[in-house]
């Protein structure tokens, strides 16, 4: 029997996992993103390996996810990597004040903390403000998002599967009884229509999965799009990601990478997705709470400013207070269209699992029995990705 | 807006086997701006055809190279201010030296597959990067090496320019760094493709948004590469 014919829409972290997973559990697939890899929210990431500490207290299914998918990400793909760990710093009474339920939230999620003195917080990072009252050690880490994304991709494409950059999902196309047979695309680089059928069609859209489900029929999907701004500075002030200790709020995180560290973020809700203004009172915000975190901020210059919408889950509630866990949505029992899954919501350091709940989904629908093994199996290198062949250019 | 220029976007075109032209996009800009916002509006607002390459927003990435008014930037952390003035044009070309997808997208793989076999190590101690090689740190603190691979150095080399064959700066500062000169990378770099095609015009170092000095480490690799000669003609090991 022919393998069969998968097609992933979106290249940012999840359709790239997605893929990956689904050729090596035996599919042919291929990828179809409107741009370039991770052009959307996953590349516009500070690139935060979380340890879940940071939602350990709020939403411990996020947190027990992110700390169990960080360890696998650390084994399989290094090589994108700087796995250095964080800090939690409390600066002031309200910051004591979440101490407690931070301690007992990482125990609950099996999240290992230690508790530091001040003058040994200080020696680790002593470009902190010296005024910290007490600082937790977390398995945090950070990622290049480029690179991390290429990485599966390459790992996919080593499984044959083809990633088509540049290509835009214009329709869907539907058998007479409205589920979905394939898709319909304009190939932005050469201005062409072109068709693909398909035995199942995956929406890793992110943000714009309820634009691209909007193609087959009247589906409401209830993603809650909430952008947020990062700030990044011209020097490497930390070496550890430095986060408040407290409820999650605006500018309470410095993410160091490379030769530079970036402040995030904020939470607010857009309209327009395409285009998301970066908004000067939000960079002054990053700036004020860097430097509550690290003084020296205030001498650093400015290196880049940009915006990310995250693809939070509605869940009736507001900004900070969604779900950062992830849905996987069968059309057929939502929507009553078949062929069509859609997977949204999640982190960045949750993409291989999301990839393997989606692809569980999609083998029960297509009766295969194939196990996920993408959490044992290392990651090819990054700089394996290529494009797909008829997309090669002489 | 703290301040709006009028700027005009002279972007380059090219699709499938069409001829290539120049498209004008007159933008309200603010100066203080990145040159990719306004490349990003023009494809939300105005023109939704147009092929560019980008994806972090903050130099850790290296997509969005691209060549702006004569010269290689990295195009996330450019100001609007430092490549134009108020009433100006800001023209934008795709990397030279690169085969183009369509518009201002360039392909990377032969270049990655050039990286890769001369073993750039992308995560290395911080004192060992810092240092640019000199310090053998054990530290135990780790992280992404410098060069973000963006290939603007490879866009800005004269050399490069002559040949697709020459490795190009990114390439061998990359050997440099790996410090392993075994027998494979050896054939590769100490060749007429290699280190000493190099005309150290040192536009690679200029243009390098990351810090990674290329023409410095090319001329390091070269002291390398005559050191061990010189051993081996005495038969030192």
């Amino acid at each position: 029997m022919d393998k069969p014919q998968a097609i992933v829409i979106g290249a940012g972290f999840t359709g790239v996992a997605v893929a990956y997973d689904l050729a090596q559990r035996g599919m042919k697939v291929t990828v179809l993103e409107r741009g370039p890899l991770v052009n959307g929210t996953s590349g516009r990431t500070h690139g935060l390996l979380h340890s879940g500490a940071r939602y350990a207290v709020d939403d411990q299914e996020s947190a027990i996810e992110c700390i169990d998918e960080n360890l696998i990400l650390r084994k399989i793909i290094p090589q994108v990597i700087e796995p250095n760990g964080g800090l939690f710093v409390a600066l002031n009474e309200s910051d004591m004040a979440y101490r407690e339920a931070f301690i007992k939230g990482c125990a609950d999620c099996h999240i290992s903390i230690e508790e530091l003195t001040p003058r040994q917080a200080l020696s680790l990072e002593p470009n902190l403000n010296p005024k910290l009252i007490t600082a937790f050690k977390v398995p945090d880490g950070t990622f290049d998002p480029l690179r991390l994304a290429m990485g599966f991709a390459a790992s996919a494409n080593a499984l044959g599967a083809e990633i088509h950059l540049f290509c835009e999902v214009q329709d869907f196309i539907l058998d007479g009884m409205g589920n979905v047979k394939g898709v319909k695309y304009l190939d932005r680089s050469s201005n062409q229509i072109k068709k693909i059928n398909a035995d199942i069609v995956i929406n890793a859209a992110g943000v714009w999965a309820g634009e691209v489900a909007g193609h087959a029929g009247n589906i409401d999907l209830p993603i809650k799009p909430t952008p947020g701004v990062m700030v990044a500075y011209d020097q490497r002030l930390c070496q550890r990601v430095i986060n408040r200790l407290n409820e999650p709020g605006d500018g309470d995180i410095i993410v160091p990478q490379r030769k530079m560290i970036t402040v995030g973020t904020t939470s607010f809700e857009a309209d327009n997705l395409d285009y998301i203004p970066v908004f000067d009172d939000q960079v002054q915000l990053m700036f004020e709470r860097g430097c509550e975190l690290i003084p020296a901020i205030k001498h650093t210059k400015e290196r880049g400013a940009f915006m990310a919408s995250r693809p939070l889950l509605d869940s009736g509630t507001k900004g900070r207070s969604l779900t950062r866990t992830f849905k996987c949505f069968d059309h057929k029992e939502s929507d009553n269209v078949d062929g069509l899954v859609t997977i949204t919501g999640g982190k960045a350091t949750t993409m291989r699992l999301m990839a393997e709940k989606t692809v569980d989904l999609v083998c029960q629908k297509l009766g295969m029995r194939v196990p996920c093994q993408t959490a044992e199996i290392p990651i090819h290198s990054y700089r394996k990705f290529h494009l797909a062949h008829n997309q090669e250019v002489a | 807006m703290t301040q709006t220029w009028h700027v005009t976007y002279e972007i380059f075109r090219k699709k499938g086997d069409q001829s290539t032209h120049y498209d004008r996009f007159e933008m309200k800009v603010d100066p203080d701006e990145y040159v990719l916002d306004g490349i990003e509006r023009i494809w939300a607002f105005h023109d939704r055809s147009l092929v560019f390459s980008h994806a972090c927003h903050h130099s850790t990435c290296g997509a969005c190279g691209m060549v702006v008014n004569g010269v290689e930037k990295l195009t996330c952390i450019t100001p609007i201010r430092s490549v134009t003035k108020d009433g100006g044009v800001i023209r934008v070309q795709p990397m030279r030296n690169f085969p183009v997808i369509s518009d201002l997208s360039v392909d990377m793989t032969v270049f990655y597959q050039r990286m890769e076999s001369v073993g750039h190590q992308p995560v290395v101690s911080v004192g060992f990067e810092d240092s640019k090689g000199k310090l053998d740190s054990e530290d135990d603190l780790l992280r992404l090496s410098d060069c973000i691979e963006c290939g603007l150095c490879i866009s800005a080399c004269p050399i490069a320019l002559t040949t697709p064959a020459y490795l190009g700066p990114a390439v061998l500062a990359g050997a440099q760094q790996s410090g392993d000169l075994n027998p494979c990378v050896l054939e590769l770099v100490d060749s007429e493709n290699g280190a000493w095609r190099c005309h150290s015009a040192y536009e690679c170092t200029e243009v390098c948004p990351s810090h990674v000095d290329p023409a410095w480490r090319i001329m390091d690799l070269r002291k390398k590469l005559v050191a061990r000669r010189i051993k081996k003609f005495f038969g030192v090991k």
